[in-house]
C-alpha cells in the first residue's frame, strides 16, 4: 500500500513539473510576451527593459524556467492588471478559492446524492418507464451547455417567478461577520442563521446548475455499472446461497458496482472547475471561476497563470487522493 | 428482456431471473466466434443491420441530416441576410429593445433589428464548420500520435502517452479557454484550434489501444510470418481494424465541440465578428436582455442542444452496434 501511493505521488511531482514547464511556455508564447502582458502595450523602453532584466528575459531558457519555479514556489506570481487591479495575483485566487469549494462542494453534493440511486434504481428496473425516462434525461443533460442550463434557471426561478435572488454570494448590506470565507458555513459557525440562510439561497441556482454535468455523467456509469455487476457470478452464488435480497444488495451488488463510480467522481473534479467558470459568470457569482472568465476575457496574465497552475494541482491531487481510496476499496489495485 | 411476471414480488428486483440469464449467456458464448444471424457478415454490415431498426439511431441520423442539409443551404435559404437591419427603426433601448415578431419576421429581431430566423438559419453553417474542422483536426493528430505510439511501441510509446496523460490531466475544457486566450484577434478559427487540440489525447489514447489490441491479433502475426512489410501491417493490417472505435468517438465529439464552441464564444473567446453569426455568439449576446428578452438565448440554444442530441444520439448508438459484446 505505502509503495503504491509513493508511486503515485512520484508520478503526480511528474505531471506537476511538467505542468509548470507548459505554463512557462505558454507565457512565454503570449502576444506581445510576458512584458506586455504584464505592464500592458504602452510603456516606456526604460520599464520594458527593466522588467525584462527583473524577470531575467535576457538569460537562457532553462536559467529562466528555474526562476520562474522559484518565483512560482515563493507564491509570486506577480499582480493583478484585470480582475482585481493592484492586487497580488496569488491573493485574488486564495481570496475567491472558498466560494468555489463551497458552490463545488455543493454541487457534487447533488450529483451524488441524486445521481447513485437513481443509477442504481435504473439498473434494477432495466428497460422500464423509470430507466428508459431516467437514460433520455441524462442524453439530453450531456446535450444542454451548462451555461445554457444555469441561463435557464436564472430566468425561470430568479426572473419570473421571483423565488430565489438573481445574483452574487449574499445580499448586500447585510451585515455577515466573516470567518472561512464560506458564507454558509461562516453564518453556521458564528450562528448569525439569517446570514447562513441568505447564503444558501444565493447557492441553490448555481449548485442546482452546475450539479447537472457530474449528475449526468455519475448516474449513467452507476447504471452500467450495477448492471455489469448483476451479471457477475458472486451474485449467482449469493443468491443460490438463499441471502435475503437486501444483503446481496448492498454487500454484493452496491458496493462493488460502487469501484468505478469513485473514479468517475474524481475526474468530475476537472468538469466541476470548467463548469463553475461558466456558471459564475451567469450568476455573477465571485468565485474562482468568474475570476477565471474575466482574466480569460481581459487577458490578465498574472492571474491566469495562478489560476491554471492551481486548478490543475487541484484536480490532479483530487485525482491522487480517489486512486488512494480507490486502492483501499479495492485490494486487487494495489497489487498492480 | 425484463420479466415482469416473475419478478415483481416487493422486494426481488425486476431484472430476468437466474435461469433466463444463464441462458442468455450460453447463447452468446455459443454466438460468440460467429457473425450475426447470416453467416458471411463482416462487423459494418452487421452494425448497419441493426442500426437501421434502432429508433435512437434513426432519430439521432435525421437530426443530423436535417442540420447538415440546412448549414449547407442556408444562405439561400434565410429570407434576410443575417447583417441587414431591416427592423431598425423598432428598437427602442428604453421600452422595446427588441423587436418581437411580425409578418416576415416569424421570430421577431435581435437587439440590432436584424431579422433572428436569419441569423438562425446562417449561424448553423458556422457551427457545422467549427464542429467538423475542430473534430477533424483532433481526429488527425490523434491519429498521427496514436499510429506512431501504437504501431512502434517502446520509447516512442512511453514518450506519447507521458505527453497525452499530462494533457488529460488539464480539465478539458479550462485547456480550451487557456489556448484560445492565447490568440491575438480570436476568430473562428481559434474556436477550432483550441477545441481541436483538447481532443487530440482522447484520440491518440483510444487509438493506441486499438492499435495495442490489433499488434497481438492473429491476422497480423499471419501477415508478419508471410513477410509483409511493416508499413503494410501498420497501414493495412492494423490501422483501418483499429479506426472503428475512433470513428465512434468522432461522432460524440462532434456534440462536444459544438457544446464547447458555444461555451468558449460565451465567455467572449470566440468570433467577435457579429457579421458571421453563430449560435454560441448568439447566446453570449442575449445575456443582457434576459428579463425583456429570453427568446433571444432561447432559439439558438434550442439549435445547441438539438444538434448536439442529434450527434449524440447517433455516436451512442454507433457504440452499441460496433461493440462486439452487444452482437447477440
Amino acid at each position: 500500500m505505502l509503495r503504491f501511493v509513493v508511486r503515485r505521488l512520484l508520478q503526480m511531482c511528474m505531471v506537476v513539473v511538467v505542468l509548470s514547464m507548459l505554463v512557462f511556455v505558454w507565457l512565454r508564447s503570449l502576444p506581445g510576451g510576458p512584458v506586455s502582458a504584464i505592464l500592458g502595450e504602452r510603456q516606456t523602453p526604460q520599464r520594458r527593459a527593466a522588467l525584462e532584466a527583473a524577470l531575467g528575459l535576457d538569460q537562457p531558457l532553462p536559467v529562466q524556467y528555474l526562476k520562474f519555479m522559484e518565483r512560482a514556489i515563493q507564491g509570486n506570481f506577480g499582480v493583478s492588471t484585470k480582475v482585481l487591479p493592484g492586487e497580488d495575483a496569488l491573493d485574488v485566487f486564495l481570496s475567491r478559492l472558498p466560494a468555489t469549494i463551497e458552490l463545488s462542494l455543493l454541487a457534487l453534493f447533488l450529483a451524488i446524492t441524486l445521481g447513485i440511486p437513481l443509477g442504481y434504481l435504473a439498473a434494477r428496473r432495466q428497460g422500464s418507464v423509470t430507466d428508459t425516462t431516467a437514460v433520455i434525461f441524462s442524453l439530453v443533460g450531456v446535450a444542454v451547455p451548462v451555461f445554457f442550463t444555469a441561463f435557464l434557471l436564472k430566468y425561470f426561478f430568479a426572473v419570473e417567478w421571483n423565488l430565489l435572488p438573481v445574483s452574487g454570494r449574499q445580499t448586500t448590506g447585510l451585515d455577515a461577520t466573516r470567518v472561512t470565507g464560506m458564507f454558509v458555513l461562516d453564518g453556521v459557525l458564528t450562528r448569525e442563521w439569517d446570514a447562513a440562510w441568505d447564503a444558501v439561497k444565493h447557492l441553490i441556482l448555481p449548485a442546482v446548475a452546475l450539479a447537472t454535468i457530474p449528475f449526468a455523467v455519475i448516474f449513467r456509469i452507476t447504471r452500467a455499472s450495477v448492471l455489469d455487476v448483476l451479471d457477475e457470478d458472486y451474485v449467482r452464488t449469493a443468491e443460490a446461497k438463499g441471502l435475503t435480497a437486501q444483503v446481496i444488495r448492498g454487500r454484493h451488488v452496491l458496493r462493488n458496482a460502487m469501484l468505478p463510480v469513485v473514479t468517475t467522481v474524481g475526474l468530475q473534479v476537472g468538469g466541476l472547475l470548467a463548469g463553475a467558470v461558466l456558471t459564475e459568470t451567469v450568476f455573477s457569482y465571485r468565485g474562482v471561476g468568474d475570476a477565471l472568465a474575466t482574466a480569460f476575457r481581459e487577458k490578465d496574465y498574472p492571474v491566469l497563470q495562478v489560476l491554471i497552475l492551481a486548478a490543475a494541482v487541484i484536480y490532479v491531487l483530487v485525482n491522487l487522493l480517489v486512486d488512494i481510496a480507490y486502492a483501499v476499496i479495492d485490494p486487487r489495485i494495489r497489487t498492480r | 428482456m425484463t420479466d415482469r411476471a416473475s419478478g415483481t414480488t416487493d422486494e426481488s428486483p425486476r431484472r430476468p431471473s437466474y435461469g433466463q440469464r444463464r441462458r442468455a449467456r450460453i447463447d452468446a458464448l455459443a454466438t460468440a466466434g460467429t457473425v450475426d444471424d447470416q453467416p458471411g457478415v463482416s462487423l459494418i454490415r452487421s452494425a448497419w443491420l441493426r442500426l437501421r431498426r434502432n429508433p435512437v439511431f434513426l432519430i439521432g441520423l435525421a437530426i443530423t441530416v436535417v442540420f447538415v442539409v440546412l448549414a449547407l443551404v442556408s444562405p439561400w435559404l434565410a429570407p434576410w441576410d443575417p447583417t441587414a437591419r431591416p427592423l431598425l427603426d423598432q428598437v427602442r433601448p428604453q421600452s422595446n429593445p427588441v423587436p418581437g415578431p411580425e409578418p416576415g419576421h416569424p421570430l421577431g429581431a435581435d437587439d440590432r433589428g436584424r431579422d433572428l430566423l436569419s441569423r438562425l438559419l446562417v449561424g448553423s453553417r458556422q457551427t457545422l464548420i467549427v464542429g467538423v474542422f475542430a473534430t477533424l483536426f483532433g481526429l488527425l493528430g490523434g491519429l498521427v500520435l496514436g499510429t506512431l505510439a501504437g504501431a512502434m511501441g517502446g520509447w516512442v510509446d512511453s514518450l506519447v502517452m507521458r505527453v497525452v496523460d499530462v494533457m488529460l490531466s488539464i480539465p478539458s475544457l479550462l485547456l480550451a479557454f487557456t489556448i484560445a486566450s492565447l490568440a491575438r484577434s480570436p476568430s473562428q478559427w481559434t474556436l477550432i484550434v483550441a477545441i481541436a487540440v483538447v481532443q487530440v489525447p482522447i484520440f491518440a489514447r483510444l487509438l493506441r489501444g486499438s492499435m495495442l489490441a490489433q499488434r497481438s491479433s492473429d491476422h497480423v502475426l499471419a501477415a508478419r510470418s508471410l513477410g509483409v512489410k511493416p508499413r503494410a501491417i501498420v497501414f493495412r493490417h492494423m490501422l483501418p481494424n483499429a479506426l472503428g472505435p475512433v470513428i465512434v468517438q468522432a461522432t460524440l465529439s462532434l456534440a462536444v465541440a459544438i457544446i464547447d464552441a458555444a461555451a468558449l464564444s460565451f465567455l467572449g473567446l470566440g468570433n467577435p465578428d457579429q457579421r458571421q453569426p453563430e449560435w454560441g455568439q448568439m447566446l453570449g449576446l442575449a445575456q443582457r436582455y434576459i428579463s425583456e428578452a429570453p427568446h433571444l438565448a432561447f432559439y439558438p440554444a434550442g439549435c445547441i442542444i438539438v444538434v448536439a442530441l442529434g450527434f449524440t444520439l447517433m455516436g451512442e448508438s454507433l457504440r452499441e452496434a460496433l461493440d462486439p459484446k452487444s452482437r447477440r
